[in-house]
């Protein structure tokens, strides 16, 4: 601080304050939802401090679901989102650290073209192009299966791009050194350019697991069969239920624990989370 | 890595064991648009038709709203992973019959498999309506329903109004609504759902006034929207009227979601929507008692209300099955038109009883004069002659077109749009939609 | 483009290495592509059994159905209002944050977790605040005299979904906003205060002109989420109503093509769709290509 002002203190401890309610609040009021009793919430306000139902809610939904609502069990629906954030994630970094090597540590024919089939990924969101591609995962009889929910969503030009940015700056001298020691290009890429960029599928690995476990729309598409769905789509099964029928303690239960895992790792690894957000969007 | 790999491949296996044992059984996929109450009796149904034989398994599942599962299901049709059963609300009955590579018409797959299909035994306006042009019935009646109002004796009560006297005009309903309001007994008088089934089709049934040409789109593709007469727009006049008063609550496009929890919370005092909401309407007025009575009408427009009109689904059975699906199919729909089956259901949920033999078995239980108010919605369905205006809606696309109607409804709320204003918009709008699916058909 | 000055020799490899990334993208994003394109020439019943081509008519349809130019329009309402806000509250809390010294961390991580919370289930926590029944906020605002109903009313109905939209983008556009303080010299701004400049002079003269890089990106990354990610965000709130008033484009293609079934004019709808993310892309590249020198 340049300059001591207690009033210019206060205002900006202030401000932040207000800032986390803001954050805050919606879930706070979230989680003493999930807290009560389903008849809670049938006339009045909403309760504003919890109730003594927590444990209930959270077992009933993990372990039961409500089927007439098409909700599994929470617990299977958190597990295949698990599967999918995780391989999305591994999948993105694998195929893309593969291209991204290709890209920069070799000479070929059709290279530039490459690079643009790959960075034009960026240019084709799955919301404009919804119908022809669930078409294209029906004919590969990919439809209510993990491969269907996870391998049209790997490519990934960011994450080519940060490997490519990465390894432009990896010293030349490191890989004639390698070649004077007789490696070949998978033995250099083993032994020395994966552990040199460790630190960087880190950081990716935390963005990239948020990206796959907060995916709707894909989920929603091609799977119709309950033993897929994601915990993200399936929520919006309940919560459209529970507008006829007040049911939030369930739907917000249910919620919760869709929030809660890639709050964690955001909280946990805050600072992988701040790296690989600031880098890959450059 | 390793880590990842292993818990991957644990997760994997987890879900995999997780599937179900399909060993020998034939297994029949249901879906369904049945939440709540009405899904728990659902599937109810398919355990007892599991546990009556050993050689199927009708397998239920949810797909969201009606048009949420008819689209579900065409996608998954064009995809080739349709569900041996589909149920459809009567507003998809013309976009399915027009689509005749892709259902598998009852009729012939009852007599395809052998097993017993008799046409005269279903209630007279539900085989009116889901025949087609040569009078045979494409799918199965499952679950058919008509509006009804509902209304909070208690509150009545509280408004100085006898509790059993419901009002039975339109005129009666808002003076009885203000006075409510003015009682301080509720904050509003009433709220609906389905605006498009109940305020604007239905209505147009029971006070005669045609919905589209040639005979309300049974006639064939080359119908046109023609509820923009002065009768609708008196009733959205009133409904925009007592809406800025308070006296209506709008409780949403498409089922009106927001409704029931206005009714339950004893917010407004009188609610309609279909007669099957009476589950959910009788689990959740715990605090309140309940009275039921057939739909308003402008008496002076008519003095003979019509029949009101048929809602609720019937099953369809998608094409691109192995015959073993369908002799389960078949015998999964013999199951369900038994007088049993189907009284059980329809004392529960509210539905109609599809079939003579179950409104018989009714009777017999006595169970209409234990339960007052149960047999209202048959009462009204099945009164008077119909007309070519009163046998219902059969339109391509209705879907799409119920929700432009919604969305007129809502601009004519919002002040953006004059009743009349809306309702032509609406019909104009719905008419692209018709010629769309005119055009698409042929 | 930029390569090693010492490349490996091997012919096939790089080819093996990007089989996997290309195959993807060919078979998934590509391809599927192009189909939109062809259908967004033709005509088709909901189950597919007909299809005629019928060149320009979607397109046609579309420019002068005065839902869809709504559609556009609402779009640019909810994607600059939703830019606005987020960005403007995270640059107050990015300022504020950077100003505090000991409880920096804490601050941060209590403002950054939403950015891991899916769009649907930010318009699920919001669409039950506003829960007309026995949401906080129509409680509120009754009592405060403010006549709210986004059921019937197309302004608060945006309103709503552009508060939810917001609140979810704060964490990130906070993120980089930090990054980009940090990044200005303390030098400039202690030789501003020696000539006797206060806080707010000194933050308008000096740091946001610096920041104008990040403001800049995120502009444009905020466009890009207001109108692309925010599908489900929709879907859980308003499901575009009341009569469209927020129906943004993406929820419309969905919308149209999903439910409505009008495959042609959805995929017609896609391929505008699409020249918007290429524009946006665009733009967002050249401006990289600059950054990457500052």
């Amino acid at each position: 601080m340049i300059e001591n002002r207690p009033f210019l203190a206060f205002l900006t401890h202030l401000v932040l304050i207000i800032g986390v309610v803001i954050v805050v609040f919606p879930v706070y009021l979230a989680f003493v939802a999930s807290t009560h009793g389903s008849g809670d919430f049938m006339r009045g306000l909403v309760p504003l401090l919890p109730g003594p139902h927590l444990l209930e809610n959270y077992g009933f939904m993990l372990n039961e679901g409500i089927s007439t609502a098409g909700a599994p069990p929470l617990s299977i629906m958190l597990l295949n989102s698990l599967v999918m954030a995780i391989s999305i994630a591994v999948g993105k970094i694998a195929i893309s650290i593969l291209s991204a090597y290709a890209i920069v540590f070799f000479k070929f024919p059709f290279r530039l073209l490459a690079f643009w089939i790959i960075f034009i990924t960026l240019m084709l969101p799955v919301e404009v192009r919804i119908i022809p591609t669930f078409k294209v995962v029906a004919d590969l009889g990919m439809l209510n299966s993990y491969p269907g929910l996870i391998i049209p969503l790997i490519a990934s030009a960011t994450a080519t791009f940060l490997f490519r940015q990465f390894f432009l700056t990896v010293p030349d001298e490191l890989m004639e050194a390698a070649r004077v020691d007789g490696a070949g290009p998978m033995k250099f890429f083993r032994d020395i350019l994966l552990p040199l960029s460790r630190t960087n599928i880190a950081a990716l690995f935390v963005i990239l697991f948020i990206y796959g476990w907060v995916q709707y729309l894909w989920p929603l598409l091609v799977t119709t069969d309950s033993r897929y769905y994601t915990v993200v789509m399936g929520i919006k099964r309940l919560a459209a239920t529970a507008d006829a029928e007040p049911q939030w303690n369930f739907v917000m239960a249910a919620v919760i624990l869709a929030m809660l895992p890639p709050v964690l790792v955001v909280i946990l690894m805050q600072r992988l989370f701040v790296k690989g957000l600031v880098e890959t969007e450059k | 890595m390793k880590k990842l790999a292993l818990l991957l491949s644990t997760g994997v296996i987890a879900a995999l064991a997780h599937a179900p044992n399909v060993a020998a059984q034939t297994e029949i996929a249901w879906w369904h648009a049945m939440d709540a109450e009405l899904g728990k009796k659902l599937e109810e149904i398919a355990n007892g038709f599991n546990e009556s034989q050993s050689e199927f398994k009708v397998v239920p599942s949810y797909k969201g709203t009606y048009p949420e599962t008819l689209t579900a299901a065409i996608a998954a049709f064009r995809a080739n992973e349709q569900p041996a059963i589909v149920q459809v609300f009567e507003v998809g009955t013309g976009t399915m019959m027009a689509a005749k590579g892709a259902v598998y018409p009852v009729y012939q797959l009852m007599a395809d498999n052998g097993e017993p299909w008799d046409p005269a035994g279903f209630l007279a306006p539900v085989t009116g309506y889901y025949s087609d042009t040569d009078g045979n019935i494409l799918s199965m009646p499952f679950n058919s329903s008509t509006p009804i109002m509902y209304y909070n004796k208690d509150v009545f009560e509280a408004a100085g109004l006898d509790r059993e006297t419901p009002p039975k005009t339109w005129a009666e309903l808002e003076a009885m609504s203000r006075q409510i309001m003015e009682s301080g007994a509720a904050p509003c008088g009433f709220t609906s759902g389905w605006i498009t089934w109940v305020q604007t089709e239905n209505l147009s049934a029971i006070h005669d006034q045609p919905y589209g040409t040639l005979e309300n789109g049974f006639g064939g593709l080359g119908t046109e929207f023609t509820f923009n007469g002065p009768v609708q727009v008196k009733h959205w006049d009133n409904l925009k009227k007592w809406a800025d008063e308070g006296l209506f609550e709008y409780g949403g496009p498409v089922g009106g979601g927001d409704a029931p929890p206005k009714f339950y919370a004893q917010e407004c005092a009188i609610y309609m929507n279909s007669s099957a909401s009476r589950a959910g309407v009788i689990n959740n007025s715990k605090e309140f008692e309940v009275g039921f009575a057939p739909l308003p009408y402008y008496d002076d427009v008519t003095t003979d209300p019509k029949n009101s009109i048929i809602g609720g689904a019937t099953l369809w059975a998608l094409n691109g099955k192995d015959p073993e699906v369908y002799k389960g199919v078949a015998q999964f729909f013999t199951y369900l038109s038994q007088p049993e089956v189907q009284a059980s259901w329809h004392q529960f949920t509210g539905y109609l009883p599809i079939t003579n033999a179950a409104y018989e078995l009714g009777q017999e239980q006595n169970y209409y004069a234990d339960n007052p108010g149960s047999d209202i919605a048959i009462q009204q369905i099945t009164r008077g002659t119909p007309t070519a205006n009163s046998k219902g809606v059969r339109f391509g696309n209705l879907t799409q077109a119920r929700t432009v109607v919604d969305e007129e409804f809502e601009a004519m709320l919002a002040g953006t749009k004059t009743a009349q204003e809306a309702l032509d918009a609406a019909v104009e709008r719905g008419n692209q939609i018709l010629r769309d699916f005119e055009a698409a058909n042929q | 483009m930029q390569a090693k000055r010492t490349i490996f020799p091997n012919k096939i490899l790089p080819y093996m290495l990007l089989v996997p990334q290309l195959a993807v993208t060919l078979i998934f994003f590509i391809w599927p592509a192009l189909q939109a394109l062809k259908s967004s020439f033709e005509r088709e019943d909901p189950f597919g059994f007909h299809t005629t081509f019928v060149w320009f008519e979607n397109y046609r349809r579309l420019f002068i159905d005065p839902n869809y130019v709504g559609s556009l329009s609402k779009t640019a309402v909810f994607a600059f209002s939703v830019t606005v806000l987020s960005m403007t509250l995270a640059l107050v809390l990015a300022v504020a944050v950077n100003r505090v010294l000991r409880t920096n961390r804490l601050y941060t991580t209590l403002l950054v977790w939403p950015y891991a919370v899916a769009p649907v289930v930010v318009g699920i926590l919001w669409w039950f605040m506003f829960n007309p029944t026995i949401g906080i906020a129509p409680y509120l605002l009754r009592a405060a005299g403010v006549d709210w109903n986004h059921r019937i009313d197309g302004t608060d109905a945006m309103i709503l979904v552009i508060i939810a939209a917001s609140w979810k983008q704060i964490s990130y556009n906070f993120l980089f906003f930090v990054a980009g303080l940090q990044s200005v010299p303390q030098s400039l701004i202690e030789a501003a205060a020696i000539d006797g400049a206060g806080p707010f002079k000194r933050f308008w003269t000096i740091v946001f002109p610096l920041l104008s890089p990040t403001t800049f990106f995120l502009l444009i990354v905020n466009m890009n989420y207001a109108m692309f990610d925010t599908f489900g965000l929709i879907d859980a709130t308003t499901q575009g109503g009341p009569a469209q008033a927020t129906n943004i484009l993406v929820y419309k293609v969905y919308t149209d093509g999903f439910i409505g079934l009008n495959i042609g004019s959805s995929s017609a709808q896609s391929v505008v769709l699409m020249i918007i993310v290429i524009a946006l892309t665009a733009i967002q590249f050249r401006y990289v290509e600059r950054r990457v020198q500052y």
